[in-house]
C-alpha cells in the first residue's frame, strides 16, 4: 500500500511566497489599526467633548477607520448572536415558540427605535467613552443581527435529510456537527444576509455616531459625526469628502471581506446554480495561496477539533425520546410565556397610554398609512424602472457580469450621505417636502430589486432563451410570456427586502435638516424621529409599535401569499 | 468458500425481532409501514431486501442504523438492543450524502474524527480506505468535481474507514448509469470476495432484481402497505455470477414470480380488503404516466410478445427498472388492460384493442375503463356532474383520501388520477386554483 501524502496535506515544507508577503503586511497592518483605533476607548466623555469634530479632510481617514471598526465589532457581535440565538431556536422546540416570533417582531422594529437604549448604555460607564461606543455599536448591531439570525435558523431547519442522516450515522457530536454540517450548509445564505446587514449597518452607523436623545447627546469621532457637523455648518465640500471616504471604506470592506466570502460561498453550495457568475477575489486567492495563512487556517481547524475531542466521555447515553419533554412541562412553559407576554403588554400599554391621549393613537395610525402610501408608490415606481433594466442586463451575460458587483456595491452605499444634497436642492428649489423627501426612502433599497432581477434574468436557461427565439417570440409577447414570469420569484424576494428597508429608512427620510432648516414630511417616520429627538419615550414606543404592526401585517397579508404563489407557480417539476 | 455453510454455524450479527413501525396520520390514526418484520444477518452474508416502493425497506434500514426507533419489537446488534446510531454499523446512501464543502479526504476522515482517534491514525486509515476503493489522486477534490460513480466511491470509502461490522446499503447504485453501476458493483464484489473489506456482513436495499440476484446470498421479499417479509430466496450460485447463465436467469424469473404473486390472506378488513385494486377510493395509486402505459401496451402487443410477455424480458427490452415496471403493470391490471401473474404480463381483449387504436379511440377506451374500474375517477366525475358549478376543490377529495392513507400517498394518488383524468379527458384540473372542473379548453 502506498502512503504518500497529497501536497495539500504536507505542512512542514514551508517556504514563504509572494502571497505570503502580501498576507503578512495586511495581517500586521490590521493589528496595528486595531490597537491604534481602540485606544481612544478608555478616555473620558469630557475629553471627547473638548475635541469637536473637525471638518478638515486630513482627519477623515482616522474618522473612517473608527467608523469601520465599529462596523466590524458589531458584525462580530451579530455573528455570535446568530450562532447562539438561532441554534437555540432551531434545537429547542419550546424555545422556538418564543424566539421565532420575537425575532419576527424585532426584525420589523425600525432600527432607530432602538436608540432609546442609548441612555442605558451611557449609564453603564458614567463619563466614559466606552459606554457611548457600546451604545453606537449596539445600534449598529440591531440593524444587522435579526435577518442573519433568521437566515441561519431557516438553514438549520432545512438541512437535507440525507446529510442529517449521514452526520448521525457517522456519530458526529453536536460540536463537530455544528462546524462541519450546519455552519457550512448555512454559509451561502448567511453571507448574503451579512452583506445586506452590512449595508443596513452603514446606513445606520452614520446616524448612530451623532445622535441626541432628549438632553443626551453623543458625538463619537467618525464619519457619521463628521457628516452631522457638515450638515450643521452647511458645508457641501465636506460632504463630498465624506462621500469619498465612505466610498473607499466600503470598497476596502468589499475587497477584503465580502469578495472572499462570496467567492468561498460557492464552495459551500450543494449544486452549481446557473445564473450566478462565480465571484473572483484576489483576497481569497491570497488566502488560498499564502502558506502563512494556510498554517493559520489549519491551526484554527486543529483548535476546533481539539475542542471537539475534549476529555474522553463514557458510553453515549441512550437517545432521548423524539417528543422531547412532557405535556406537563409544555403546559408550564406556555403558561409562563403567556404570563410574561401579558405583563409586558400591560406595562407598555400603561407606560404609553399614561402620557399619550387615546386620540393620538388614531392619529399615529393615520400617519402610518401616509408612510404606507409612500412605500407602496415608491416600490411600484422602483419596480417599473428597475425590472425592465434588470431583465435587459440579466439576459446579456457580459453585461450582467459587469453590473452585478456594481449593484451589490450600490446596495451597500449609505444613501443618507446623499441626503444633504437632496435636501439642499429641496430648500433652494422650494419643493414640497411631502413629495420630494419621499424618494430618499427607496434610494438605498431599490438596488435589491435590481440585483435580484438581474440574477433571475440571468438564470433563465439558455434552452429557454433559444426556444423563445426559435418560436419567434418577440417584443411585448416575450416580456409577458418569457421574461417577466421567469424573474417573478426573484423580483418578489427583492421587493420584500426593499419594502422592509424603506419602512426603516422613513425615519431618516421623512425628516431632514440642512443647517437650521428643518424639513418634515407628514408620516410615521417623522413622528418617531421627532419623538426620539425630543426624548419623548412614550411617543417613541407608540410610533415604533405601530410601525412594527404595519410591517408585520403587510408581510402577512401581502408579501407572504405573493411569495408562496411565486414559489408554486413558477417552479418546474 | 461457501459463505452460507459457515454463516449458519455462527451467532447472528444482527437480529431483528417482530419489528413494527407506524406513523401517526394528521387525523390521529396510525399508518403501519412495517409489520412484524423478522430478520437475521450472520457473518459472511450479503442479504438483499427487495420490494416495491412503499414496502418500508428503506425505513427498516434506518431502524437498523439507529437513525429512527421502531414502534414495536427490537433490533439487536451483537446481542445488545440498538438505541441511537450504533458503532459498527455504517451506511452508504442512495444520494451519496457527501458533504459538498469537504474534500474527498475530509469526507472520509469525518467519521474517524467523530470517533476522536489520534490525528496520525485518522490520516493513515483514511488514505488506506481511499487507496482501497480506487480514489487515489482525488484526495483534494471536492465532491462536485467528481462523477456520480466516483462520488459513490467516496461514499463507500467513508463507510469502510470506520471499520464497521455491518455495511448498510440503501439503493447505492440506483442513482448511477447502468455501466457505472455495473463497474462499481463488480469492484465491490471483488474486494468482498478477496476478504479485503473490514466488514463482516452486508444488508442491501434495492429494487433492481438483477442486482439483488448478482450480489446477495439471500433475498427477503417485502409486501407493500404494510411492509412485511413475504418470502425468502436463497441464492447459492458461486461468485462471480454471470447474468446470461441459465441458472441466473431462472433465479431472476423466480423473483419476478414471487413479486407478482397475488397477496395471500385476502381476508383482511377495511378498505384494503378489495379483491381488485381500484374498486374503492381508498386505493393508493402509484404515479405512472399515460405515456409509459401506452408504451408498455404497445410493446407487449407487438412481436415477439404478441400479447403475452415475460416481465424480466420486457423489463430488459424497455430498459425499465423493476420499480418502474411493476407500478405500470399494476396500473394496466387495475384498468383491465392486462393481467399480471407468475412473472408474466398478458394483455386483455381491451388491451389488444387499445394497442390497435388511434389516439382519439384510445382516449375513449381509456376513459371508459378509468371510470368503470377506478373508483376514485368515477367518484370525482360524479361529484363534478352533480354540482351545478361543475367544479370541486382538490381539498375536498384530499380530505377524503386522508381517511385511508398518509398525506404523501394521498398527494401522489391525486396527482396520478389528475394525470390519467387529463389524458382521458374525463375532467380538467387547474393547479393554480387547485380546482377540478369539467371544462376542457377547446
Amino acid at each position: 500500500m502506498r502512503l504518500e501524502l497529497p501536497i495539500s496535506v504536507l505542512r512542514h515544507r514551508y517556504v514563504p511566497g509572494r502571497w505570503d508577503v502580501i498576507a503578512f503586511i495586511l495581517v500586521f497592518a490590521f493589528f496595528a489599526y486595531l490597537g491604534d483605533t481602540a485606544h481612544g476607548l478608555t478616555g473620558s466623555l469630557a475629553h471627547l467633548e473638548a475635541q469637536p469634530i473637525s471638518l478638515d479632510p486630513r482627519y477623515l481617514p482616522g474618522y473612517a477607520a473608527q467608523t469601520a471598526l465599529r462596523m466590524l465589532v458589531a458584525m462580530g457581535a451579530s455573528l455570535v448572536f446568530t450562532f447562539t440565538y438561532a441554534t437555540l431556536a432551531a434545537k429547542s422546540r419550546r424555545a422556538a415558540t418564543v424566539l421565532v416570533p420575537l425575532l419576527d417582531i424585532l426584525q420589523s422594529v425600525p432600527i432607530l427605535g432602538f436608540s432609546i437604549t442609548i441612555v442605558f448604555f451611557l449609564s453603564l460607564t458614567p463619563g466614559r467613552v466606552a459606554g457611548a461606543e457600546l451604545a453606537a455599536i449596539f445600534l449598529v448591531f440591531t440593524s444587522q443581527a435579526w435577518n442573519m439570525a433568521f437566515s441561519f435558523y431557516h438553514s438549520l431547519r432545512s438541512i437535507p435529510d440525507e446529510l442529517d442522516e449521514a452526520a448521525r450515522a457517522f456519530h458526529l457530536g453536536p460540536w463537530l456537527r455544528f462546524w462541519r454540517l450546519e455552519v457550512p450548509f448555512a454559509m451561502p445564505a448567511l453571507i448574503w444576509n451579512m452583506m445586506m446587514s452590512m449595508s443596513g449597518g452603514w446606513f445606520f452607523v452614520v446616524a448612530a455616531e451623532a445622535i441626541s436623545v432628549g438632553h443626551t447627546t453623543v458625538t463619537l469621532p467618525g464619519v457619521g459625526s463628521y457628516i452631522a457637523r457638515a450638515i450643521e455648518l452647511r458645508d457641501l465640500t465636506a460632504i463630498g469628502w465624506a462621500i469619498a471616504a465612505m466610498f473607499i471604506v466600503i470598497l476596502i470592506y468589499d475587497q477584503l471581506l465580502f469578495r472572499p466570502l462570496t467567492a468561498s460561498a460557492d464552495w459551500f453550495r450543494l449544486e452549481q446554480e446557473s445564473g450566478l457568475t462565480p465571484t473572483r477575489s484576489w483576497a481569497l486567492t491570497m488566502m488560498r495561496r499564502s502558506r502563512l495563512l494556510l498554517l493559520g487556517q489549519s491551526m484554527f481547524g486543529a483548535v476546533l477539533l481539539g475542542l471537539h475531542r475534549g476529555p474522553p466521555r463514557g458510553p453515549r447515553p441512550a437517545r432521548a425520546s423524539h417528543g422531547g419533554g412532557t405535556r406537563l412541562g409544555d403546559a408550564a412553559w406556555y403558561a409562563a410565556v403567556t404570563a410574561v407576554v401579558a405583563l409586558a403588554v400591560w406595562r407598555i400599554g400603561h407606560f404609553v397610554l399614561g402620557q399619550v391621549p387615546l386620540s393620538e393613537v388614531g392619529h399615529v395610525v393615520v400617519l402610518g398609512s401616509f408612510t404606507l402610501l409612500r412605500v407602496v408608490v415608491l416600490i411600484a415606481l422602483a419596480s417599473a424602472i428597475w425590472v425592465p433594466i434588470g431583465i435587459y442586463i440579466g439576459v446579456r451575460p457580459a453585461l450582467a457580469r459587469a453590473a452585478q458587483p456594481i449593484a451589490q456595491f450600490l446596495a451597500a452605499f449609505p444613501v443618507n450621505l446623499l441626503f444633504p444634497i437632496v435636501v439642499s436642492a429641496i430648500v433652494v428649489l422650494k419643493l414640497n417636502p411631502n413629495v420630494w423627501l419621499s424618494p430618499l426612502m427607496v434610494l438605498g433599497t431599490q438596488w435589491y430589486i435590481l440585483f435580484n432581477v438581474i440574477v433571475g434574468a440571468s438564470s433563465l436557461s439558455a434552452d429557454l432563451k433559444y426556444a423563445g427565439e426559435n418560436l419567434g417570440v418577440r417584443g411585448w409577447l416575450w416580456w409577458r410570456r418569457v421574461a417577466l414570469p421567469a424573474v417573478f420569484p426573484f423580483y418578489v424576494t427583492g421587493a420584500i427586502t426593499a419594502s422592509g428597508g424603506s419602512w426603516n429608512a422613513s425615519i431618516v427620510a421623512e425628516v431632514a435638516d440642512w443647517g437650521h432648516r428643518h424639513l418634515t414630511a407628514a408620516g410615521l417616520g417623522a413622528y418617531i424621529a421627532d419623538a426620539t429627538s425630543a426624548g419623548d419615550f412614550p411617543r417613541t414606543v407608540l410610533g415604533i409599535t405601530v410601525m412594527a404592526l404595519f410591517v408585520v401585517v403587510l408581510n402577512r397579508i401581502f408579501w407572504r401569499p405573493l411569495y408562496a404563489r411565486a414559489e408554486r407557480k413558477f417552479r418546474v417539476g | 468458500m461457501n459463505a452460507n455453510a459457515i454463516a449458519l454455524n455462527l451467532a447472528p450479527l444482527l437480529d431483528v425481532r417482530g419489528v413494527n413501525k407506524s406513523f401517526r396520520k394528521p387525523d390521529g390514526d396510525e399508518l403501519v409501514v412495517l409489520e412484524n418484520v423478522n430478520l437475521t444477518l450472520r457473518p459472511g452474508e450479503i442479504v438483499g431486501l427487495l420490494g416495491r416502493s412503499g414496502s418500508g425497506k428503506s425505513t427498516l434500514l434506518r431502524l437498523i442504523a439507529g437513525l429512527d426507533a421502531p414502534t414495536g419489537g427490537q433490533v439487536n446488534y451483537q446481542g445488545a438492543p440498538v438505541a441511537g446510531p450504533a458503532r459498527g454499523i455504517a451506511m452508504v446512501f442512495q444520494s451519496f450524502a457527501l458533504f459538498p464543502w469537504l474534500t474527498v479526504l475530509q469526507n472520509v476522515q469525518l467519521g474517524l474524527e467523530a470517533l476522536k482517534l489520534p490525528e496520525a491514525e485518522i490520516r493513515k486509515r483514511s488514505l488506506q480506505a481511499i487507496d482501497l476503493i480506487g480514489l487515489d489522486g482525488f484526495e483534494s477534490a471536492y465532491p462536485r468535481e467528481l462523477s456520480g460513480g466516483m462520488r459513490q466511491r467516496v461514499g463507500f470509502a467513508r463507510a469502510l474507514v470506520v471499520h464497521p461490522s455491518i455495511l448498510l446499503m440503501d439503493e447505492p447504485f440506483s442513482a448511477l448509469d447502468v455501466l457505472t453501476a455495473e463497474t462499481l458493483r463488480s469492484d465491490f464484489l471483488d474486494l468482498w470476495g478477496e476478504g479485503q473489506l473490514p466488514i463482516r456482513a452486508v444488508l442491501l436495499v434495492t429494487h433492481n432484481i438483477e442486482e439483488a440476484v448478482q450480489m446477495c446470498d439471500r433475498l427477503l421479499i417485502f409486501s407493500t402497505h404494510p411492509g412485511r417479509v413475504v418470502s425468502e430466496i436463497a441464492i447459492d450460485l458461486p461468485q462471480p455470477r454471470s447474468t446470461p447463465d441459465p441458472r441466473f436467469r431462472a433465479l431472476v424469473e423466480r423473483v419476478y414470480v414471487e413479486m407478482t404473486a397475488r397477496p395471500r390472506g385476502e381476508a383482511r378488513v377495511g378498505p384494503k380488503a378489495e379483491r381488485f385494486a381500484g374498486t374503492g377510493i381508498g386505493t393508493t395509486l402509484i404515479h405512472v404516466s399515460s405515456n409509459l402505459l401506452q408504451g408498455l401496451i404497445e410493446a407487449v402487443s407487438e412481436p415477439p410478445y404478441s400479447g403475452k410477455a415475460d416481465l424480466p424480458a420486457i423489463a430488459q427490452a424497455l430498459q425499465l427498472e423493476a420499480d418502474e415496471l411493476f407500478p405500470a403493470a399494476d396500473a394496466l391490471q387495475m384498468l383491465r388492460f392486462a393481467e399480471v401473474e407468475g412473472g408474466d404480463i398478458r394483455l386483455t381483449e381491451a388491451g389488444l384493442a387499445f394497442a390497435r387504436s388511434e389516439t382519439d379511440e384510445r382516449k375513449h377506451l381509456f376513459a371508459r375503463h378509468l371510470l368503470t374500474y377506478v373508483a376514485l375517477a368515477a367518484h370525482i366525475r360524479r361529484v363534478l356532474d352533480e354540482r351545478s358549478s361543475h367544479t370541486a376543490p382538490k381539498s375536498r377529495f384530499f380530505d377524503e383520501l386522508e381517511d385511508y392513507m398518509a398525506e404523501e400517498a394521498a398527494e401522489q394518488t391525486l396527482r396520478t388520477i389528475i394525470s390519467w383524468g387529463r389524458y382521458a379527458e374525463v375532467f380538467a384540473y387547474d393547479d393554480q386554483r387547485q380546482v377540478f372542473s369539467l371544462e376542457n379548453p377547446s
